[in-house]
Formats: C-alpha cells, sequence, structure tokens
C-alpha cells in the first residue's frame, strides 16, 4: 500500500494534486458548467492529453517536438472514419448516386470505399488504430531521427514539416479523407447517439477519468528507473550514453508515448465535437499545443492541464469579445512564460510552496527529509539551464 | 508525348525552368537572411517570415505615399522603397534582439516558441495596421508586362526582375562575408565566442548586428515579393516552413548548401507541380526532403565540425 502511495499518487503533495483535480474535474466544473460550456471543457482536456505527452517528450525527455498535431489528428481521423462509415450506411446515404459511402466520396465521384476505409468498419480495429497507428508513426520517425541523434531544433523543423505535409495531404486528396472540410456529420458510436446531452456528459466524464488514469500511470513509470534515467539523460546526455545506456531508445519510448496519448487525446477530440479537419493537424494548432504544456510547466502533469485549460479558456474568453487583443495576448503569453516563467504555473507554485515552508520552518530537523526532495525538485528546475550550456 | 506536340513541349519545358528559376530565386531569397540568422548565429527565428511582411508593407507604404504626394516620382520610387524595406527590417530586428533573442542564445528551443509569440504579435500589428486584406502596392510600369521570345512562350519581367535582385543579395551577401573585416568578424564569433573576445571583437554587438543583418535581408526579400503577389498579415507564415527547409536541408553552416538546396527543392517542386495535382506537388517535394533529412541530419553540405 505504501509503495503504491509513494509510486502512484506520488506522495502527499502528488494526492493533494490529485484531489484538487479531481474535486475540480468531476464536482467542481459540472456542477457550475451549462452542457455547452462543460463540452467546451471537454474539448479543451482533449488537449490535455496532447500537453500530457509533451510533458513527457519535452519536459521530461528534453526533446521539442512541433508536431504533436499529426498524432492528434492520426488518432482523431481513425476514430472519425469508423464514425462516418457508421454515419452512412447505405439506407441514410439512399439518395446519393453510390449509397453506403460517405457523402464526401460521393461528391468527389468516388464510385467506391478506397482499400484502406475498409477496415475502420470495425469498432474495435478502429479503437486499436487510434493507439497503434500514431505510436507506429511516430516509433519510424524516432528510430529514423533518435538513432542518428538528431535532437533540439532540428527535430522541431522536422516534425513541424511533418505537420504541414500531413496538413497538406489531406486538404489535397478531398475524395478519400474529405479534404478542408474534414470528416463531418458523425452521429452514432455503435448504435449510441453521441449528440445528446446525455452522451455528452457521459463522455465528458470518460475524458476526464482517462486522462488522470495516464497522469497516475505516467507518475508510476516516473518513479522508477525510467524517471531516473529521463532527469539523468536530460541533465547529462553523454554520460548516460558512456554508463552504456541506449539514449535513442528512451527518446523513441517518450515519443512513442507522446504519439499514444495524442491519438486518444484526438479520438475523444472526435467523439465529442463530431468531426475533424485538416485544421486541427497542422502548424498552427501543433505548436499551440506546446504553449499549453509550457504554460502548465513543461515537467509538471497536472500542468498540461491547468495549462491546456487556462490557455483554451482564455482564446475562447478573448476570441468571444477582444478579439483584436487575443494574438496580442497569446503572443505576449509565449515569450513571458519563455522568458519569465520557464516552468510555467507549476514552477510558480512551486516557489510559492517553498516560501510558505520557509516561513514555517522553525525546527530545522523535522523538514529534512522535506528539503530533500525540494532540493530535488531544484534540480529539476534547474535541469533546462544546464542543459542549454551545451 | 503526353498529347503535346514537340514544340509545345518546349515551350513547356522553358516556361517550367523559368518558373523553377523563378521560385528557386524566391526560396533563396527567403533563405538567405535565415541562413545568416539561423545557420550562422544558431538562433531559430521562427519571426522570419514577419519580417518579410514587413518589408513588403514597407514597399506598399511607400507606394501610398508616393502615389498620393509626389506621383512624379512613381517610376522610380520602387528602387529607394528597397532600400527602405531593408532598413525598416533591419531596425525592428535590432530592437527585437536587444529585447528578447539576446537573453535566449543559450535555450534554442525557447527561441523557438518565443519567437512563435514574436510572429504572433506581429502579424495581429499588421492587421491592426494595414486591415485584414491583402494589399499590392501600385508597380512601376517597367516592372509590368512579358517577354515574348515565341508565340508560345511567355516570360514575366517582374519574374527577371526578382531573379536579378536574388543574384544581387546573393553575391552581396557572399561579398559581405567572406571578404569584410564585418563578415570576418561575424564568422569568428560564430566558430569561437570565447576566442573571438579574447582578440578584442565586441561578441555582442555582432551578435546584434548580424540578427539586424538577416532581419533586413528579409525584408529586401518581401519587398521583392510584392511584385509577385499581395501581401496579407499571414502571408509571413505561410513561407516559414519552407524557409526553414531550405536552411536545414542545405547544411545550416554553407551559403553554397542553401543556394543549392533551394535550386534543387525549386525545380523539383515546379516539375512535380505540373505533374501532379494541386497541393500533391508540394507534399511530396516535402516528403522527399524529411526522407533525406533523416538519412543526411546535417543536411546536404554539412560542414565537418564537432559540436
Amino acid at each position: 500500500m505504501n509503495k503504491v502511495y509513494t509510486r502512484i499518487f506520488a506522495g502527499r503533495v502528488g494526492t493533494l494534486n490529485l484531489a484538487v483535480v479531481a474535486v475540480l474535474l468531476f464536482a467542481l466544473l459540472p456542477a457550475t458548467l451549462d452542457i455547452f460550456r462543460l463540452n467546451l471543457v471537454g474539448k479543451y482536456l482533449t488537449f490535455g492529453f496532447v500537453s500530457l505527452g509533451l510533458v513527457w517528450l519535452w519536459g521530461k525527455g528534453g526533446v521539442l517536438s512541433l508536431g504533436q498535431g499529426v498524432f492528434f489528428g492520426l488518432g482523431g481521423y481513425c476514430m472519425a472514419m469508423f464514425l462516418k462509415l457508421e454515419a452512412s450506411d447505405p439506407i441514410t446515404t439512399k439518395i446519393q448516386s453510390t449509397p453506403g459511402i460517405p457523402d464526401f466520396m460521393d461528391w468527389n465521384q468516388m464510385t467506391a470505399l478506397p482499400a484502406f476505409w475498409i477496415p475502420f468498419k470495425s469498432l474495435p480495429f478502429s479503437l486499436i488504430a487510434v493507439v497503434v497507428l500514431p505510436t507506429l508513426v511516430a516509433f519510424i520517425l524516432g528510430v529514423a531521427m533518435f538513432k542518428r541523434r538528431v535532437g533540439g531544433v532540428y527535430f522541431g523543423v522536422i516534425t513541424q514539416a511533418i505537420a504541414l505535409i500531413l496538413s497538406l495531404g489531406i486538404d489535397g486528396n478531398q475524395g478519400y479523407t474529405g479534404g478542408r472540410n474534414g470528416i463531418t456529420d458523425l452521429k452514432f458510436l455503435h448504435g449510441w447517439d453521441i449528440r445528446t446531452q446525455h452522451a455528452q456528459y457521459v463522455l465528458y466524464f470518460i475524458t476526464c477519468s482517462l486522462l488522470l488514469l495516464m497522469i497516475l500511470a505516467s507518475q508510476w513509470l516516473l518513479s522508477g528507473k525510467m524517471g531516473k534515467m529521463l532527469l539523468a539523460m536530460r541533465d547529462r546526455e553523454d554520460r548516460v550514453r558512456f554508463s552504456g545506456y541506449d539514449v535513442s531508445a528512451f527518446k523513441i519510448f517518450t515519443f512513442c508515448l507522446a504519439a499514444a496519448l495524442s491519438g486518444i487525446g484526438g479520438a475523444l477530440f472526435v467523439l465529442q465535437v463530431g468531426f475533424i479537419s485538416p485544421s486541427l493537424v497542422g502548424i498552427v494548432p501543433s505548436i499551440e499545443m506546446v504553449i499549453f504544456a509550457a504554460v502548465g510547466g513543461k515537467t509538471s502533469l497536472y500542468g498540461a492541464i491547468y495549462g491546456t485549460l487556462i490557455v483554451n479558456s482564455g482564446k475562447s474568453l478573448f476570441s468571444e469579445s477582444f478579439p483584436q487583443l487575443w494574438l496580442f495576448l497569446m503572443g505576449g503569453l509565449f515569450i513571458a512564460v519563455v522568458v519569465l516563467f520557464p516552468n510555467g504555473i507549476a514552477g510558480i507554485c512551486d516557489t510559492i510552496r517553498k516560501k510558505i515552508s520557509n516561513r514555517k520552518k522553525t525546527a530545522p530537523s523535522s523538514v529534512a527529509g522535506k528539503d530533500k526532495r525540494e532540493s530535488v525538485m531544484l534540480g529539476e528546475l534547474s535541469a533546462p539551464a544546464l542543459k542549454g550550456e551545451k | 508525348m503526353f498529347g503535346y506536340t514537340w514544340s509545345e513541349l518546349s515551350s513547356i519545358f522553358v516556361m517550367q525552368s523559368f518558373s523553377g528559376f523563378s521560385l528557386f530565386s524566391v526560396l533563396l531569397l527567403m533563405a538567405l537572411g535565415l541562413a545568416i540568422i539561423f545557420g550562422q548565429m544558431g538562433v531559430v527565428n521562427l519571426a522570419h517570415g514577419e519580417f518579410m511582411a514587413l518589408g513588403a508593407y514597407t514597399v506598399y507604404l511607400c507606394s501610398e505615399i508616393v502615389h498620393k504626394h509626389i506621383p512624379a516620382l512613381a517610376p522610380y520610387y520602387f528602387i529607394v522603397a528597397i532600400v527602405a524595406a531593408f532598413f525598416a527590417a533591419g531596425l525592428v530586428g535590432l530592437f527585437v534582439e536587444w529585447s528578447l533573442i539576446r537573453f535566449l542564445y543559450k535555450r534554442p528551443l525557447d527561441t523557438l516558441l518565443a519567437t512563435w509569440g514574436l510572429s504572433l504579435i506581429m502579424q495581429q500589428a499588421f492587421r491592426s495596421i494595414f486591415g485584414a486584406r491583402e494589399v499590392t502596392p501600385t508597380l512601376p510600369d517597367w516592372l509590368m508586362g512579358s517577354f515574348k521570345p515565341s508565340a508560345t512562350i511567355d516570360i514575366p519581367i517582374n519574374g527577371v526582375f526578382v531573379m536579378g535582385l536574388t543574384l544581387l543579395l546573393t553575391f552581396g551577401v557572399w561579398l559581405f562575408m567572406f571578404r569584410s573585416r564585418t563578415g570576418l568578424q561575424m564568422r569568428a564569433t560564430v566558430q569561437n565566442r570565447v576566442m573571438s573576445g579574447a582578440v578584442g571583437i565586441n561578441t555582442k554587438l555582432v551578435d546584434r548586428f548580424t540578427f539586424s543583418l538577416g532581419c533586413g535581408i528579409a525584408g529586401v526579400a518581401g519587398a521583392a515579393f510584392t511584385t509577385i503577389g499581395s501581401t496579407g498579415p499571414d502571408s509571413g507564415s505561410r513561407y516559414i516552413v519552407d524557409t526553414f527547409l531550405v536552411v536545414v536541408f542545405g547544411g545550416t553552416a554553407s551559403l553554397l548548401g542553401t543556394v543549392a538546396s533551394a535550386f534543387g527543392i525549386a525545380q523539383s517542386q515546379s516539375i512535380l507541380e505540373f505533374f501532379l495535382k494541386g497541393t500533391m506537388g508540394k507534399v511530396s517535394v516535402l516528403t522527399l526532403i524529411v526522407i533525406v533529412l533523416m538519412i543526411r541530419p546535417k543536411g546536404l553540405f554539412a560542414s565537418k565540425v564537432r559540436s
């Protein structure tokens, strides 16, 4: 039990964090927001999966990908293809010249379902593809790049190019992918109408639960050898390599994990919002996802949730009332986070927490254990600076 | 062949290779400034496209002022406007380096995010000042029209102008980097900052100047683009990935690599775009670049330096 407490819940601070987030997501937001707003929050939380992946990849693995939208999109498209096929059965599409194929294919003078769409008639296949396809793509890219020690800025530029390739590719093949409009008009998941309020509530709670589950699983992984390895790699990569570890394998693992998380997020996005389009795949959404993680604090798992929620609510709040100001604010946010708060909200919270605990410190011996833990956290905080010296 | 006669085919060949050369000069113009900022200094400037847009808007502004107040100078203003674009973008670059970039030299990934933020701010500033619609400066008459060497061949003058400007600018950059004292100081600072400081080069000043020069060149590129297309607030962001790929593909520290990769990318893109429909030509070129970069991560002309 004690092991579970320290490894999965990450001790007292971790349990407290979990409790706060759980109360916020499961009680406070559903109680105060109407279903329209709650559905929006659910949509933001699907981006939270991507941020969580970026915390792994960027915060823990030290590699920044500017193409996470690719994996979000792949997961989303896998889900959307299944839903679209279910929505276009021969009876509802009988006015088309070829009944039984998705409407956009019919508009593009296609007469048969393309071969790569056929497996997506099966729900189990689609659900597996949501996780496996992004992971596979990440694995191939990761092996190609990390084995050759491509990292840092190059990795960022190449992943950004991949995001552009995929979004242009989807955009350009309207008959196969739905083109710029994406895949729309999704209605049923195995006969269950996903457009009703009840379904939206259910999907919201599924999203929250899955996200928290992923955070707990991440904490469990990070509390073991994996976490130590990643920390060591980020601080002194060559030393880890000289100790006989395959650094690239760990990077490939985090990249695949980040991709799988993004894929799940994409699938949940499709279920809640009811469409997917290349506008969620390209360069701009991909880099926005990075800012979610950065605002929350790139090394903080829970920060990923807060960062995503805050930036997205800010975006919809400001773009509703002051569309002119929003881009200024967003740009300022990018700069401020980088220059002033490199560890985001989590960093600010840590500083405050440390100040409070310093003030409380009356008998130094009683908090020695706590100080030790804090020094580890401090080590984490100063790591990016160390890395930059290379 | 493909349902064309030979004379048609040769005309297609001439026009396609011209459009390839024209794209080459566009890519090279975009990449020159970045080859200095990213290739030499290692600063990932995602706002580079916005500096091009700044140059383009400067030309537009000059055109408006000249045509409203001194229409007599209308045929000649464009040359002055290009110089103005250089200084406008360069000065903004100077300010940006002083206020933002200089704090981030040791954190390349963070530069990437900060300059993206900068690009958002600049885009919105363009939108607030010039409006969301795309604008076109009134071009002097000598830039309009086209050469017609034969009945089926048609070569636009503005394309030739951009090509000439590209040649001139590339030569100028080469002359500056490799034949001038300041260029020598720039390259010395890039190679060994501490040693350069020790022999009396003010490395911080050199950094500021180099960044500002790269931005100025981006401004000239933007000015040249006004002859080809219109300028909108988000014009810059459309070019940024291509620009980075050209520089990375050529091998970051090599000017020759940048020229070669711009040439290769432009020719293959214009040929593929002719045979493949719509955006797929571009998609296949980008895919090809990414695959090559995975095999040769340091680009085509990698300088053999230990990092």
